[in-house]
């Protein structure tokens, strides 16, 4: 008796530890990859009904057709975002997912680890511990994410919520805050994907969480 | 070419104006791709309806625009002001935007123009532009956001609609105030009544201390500073308290009907 209730615990231990990437991580990133490719191609279609540089975006890679198709898509998908990135953050917090993954960040970590990938030197023989460049990048990405959100409820509602566009310099400056952010987005997602498809090992993790 | 020229408004790029027209011009090419049920099934759950209902992303994309129509409304806060700027602040020169060239704005007599009162009002006289001439004016210079992303800032005198809503006993209770305008086409829109009865929304007569130039909405346009460019009617002659949902020019064609800032 006592043997097989010692043997419960083990099982039961081992579980969470195989688990590279628990469950409520992998839904939350996949809807979030979603919403955020729905944002960022109708938001080029938005951009390019009134471009603030000298290029607009190719019509093949835009979502919506025109400015009001693009302006459906990107005020619906935003709820999918907004709620898929709160209860990201709620959950992150409250799990300590945050605190135990991404912290601390130290610069001198953060310089071993940039030269050590940079002389192919760094190793992702442990899935469950991000390096410093890692941790560098997903806690700026968090930030990043919160920043286009409140950078395009600026822009949505500058009468409204006028407290919030000022505090990024007014409705013009919003405009170019909300762009930066897309543009650190896109960059952040093109590193990203090309590494998951270096070390697929990662990318298995995040479908099947081992 | 000369009788072109002699259309044009100094200060106003003819190119970039004729650009911004032909960008808000639907493309029924375009509009297919949406249309064209391009169902995103994985989608369909956040909708809740059920999958054997005829199902589009068009479909499922106009509920989303009513729900955040309804949110907007719920958010939308009658005390809260539209920024207002210095006069320096004014953008020179203010774009001209339509979705036809200025050579086709409307051109109209202020002798002959009367603004229509329709609807659900006690006195539906109509009014010659000498008799709304008269009504007390104040100024705003507020910032004009285009749908577009691009934004004015503007200065703009006239008569509060609520003041004047007052003036003709309108139902302040009923839902909308739709205005029909004289562009080409014909140009109306919606405006839902606590925006109609906000302190800023304006029955605007001048720009800039100036009798509303033809380009800006000559004789009378609809400032609502919390509310996106096109629900800014120029060219008004004719204004309807009504509680039905008339629909608009550009609301028809899919843009949000809220629209507010």
């Amino acid at each position: 008796m006592s043997s097989l209730v010692a043997h419960d615990q083990t099982t039961k231990a081992e579980t969470p530890a195989k688990a590279i990437q628990p469950a409520w991580v992998r839904i939350v990133h996949w809807i979030n990859a979603v919403a955020m490719i729905l944002m960022i191609m109708s938001g080029w279609q938005i951009y390019n009904a009134s471009p603030l540089f000298d290029f607009t975006f190719s019509k093949t890679i835009t979502l919506g057709g025109w400015l009001a198709g693009a302006l459906l898509w990107h005020f619906a998908a935003m709820w999918l975002l907004m709620v898929n990135g709160l209860v990201y953050l709620i959950l992150g917090l409250a799990t300590g997912r945050f605190r135990k993954k991404l912290l601390p960040i130290t610069p001198e970590g953060v310089m071993a680890d940039t030269r050590a990938a940079l002389t192919g030197k760094l190793s992702h023989a442990d899935l469950t511990k991000y390096n410093y460049v890692q941790k560098l990048l997903y806690a700026g990405i968090i930030v990043v994410g919160i920043l286009v959100v409140l950078s395009g409820l600026a822009i949505w509602k500058p009468v409204q919520l006028q407290y919030l566009t000022a505090l990024f310099g007014g409705y013009e400056a919003a405009r170019y805050v909300h762009f930066f952010c897309m543009a650190a987005i896109v960059a952040f997602m093109v590193v990203h994907v090309a590494l998951a498809l270096l070390v697929p090992k990662s990318l298995r993790a995040m479908i099947i969480g081992r | 070419m000369g009788r072109l020229r002699s259309l044009l408004i100094p200060g106003v790029d003819k190119q970039l104006l004729v650009r911004d027209a032909t960008k808000l011009m639907p493309d029924l090419a375009r509009r297919r791709f949406i249309a064209g049920g391009a169902s995103l099934g994985a989608l369909t759950f956040l909708t809740g309806c059920d999958v054997t209902d005829s199902f589009s992303a068009e479909s499922m994309l106009t509920r989303i625009s009513k729900f955040n129509d309804g949110v907007q409304a719920a958010i939308f806060n009658p005390n809260t002001l539209a920024p207002t700027f210095p006069e320096s602040a004014i953008t020179s020169p203010f774009p001209f935007n339509a979705y036809y060239a200025l050579d086709d704005a409307p051109t109209i007599d202020g002798r002959e123009w009367k603004l229509e009162v329709r609807g659900l009002v006690d006195n539906k006289k109509s009014w010659t532009l000498e008799e709304l001439y008269r009504l007390p004016q104040v100024k705003q210079v507020t910032r004009h956001i285009c749908v577009e992303g691009w934004s004015a800032i503007g200065s703009w005198t006239g008569t509060p609609l609520r003041d004047f809503l007052k003036l003709v006993g309108a139902d302040t209770r009923a839902k909308y105030c739709w205005f029909q305008c004289a562009d080409v086409d014909g140009y109306n829109s919606p405006l839902d009544m606590p925006t109609a009865l906000h302190p800023q929304t304006q029955m605007t007569f001048k720009f800039g201390d100036e009798i509303l130039p033809r380009a800006y909405g000559f004789p009378m346009k609809i400032r609502v500073p919390t509310k996106l460019g096109f629900k800014n009617p120029k060219y008004v002659i004719s204004m309807e308290v009504t509680n039905d949902y008339k629909g608009g020019y550009w609301e028809d064609q899919g843009y949000n009907s809220f629209s507010g800032s």
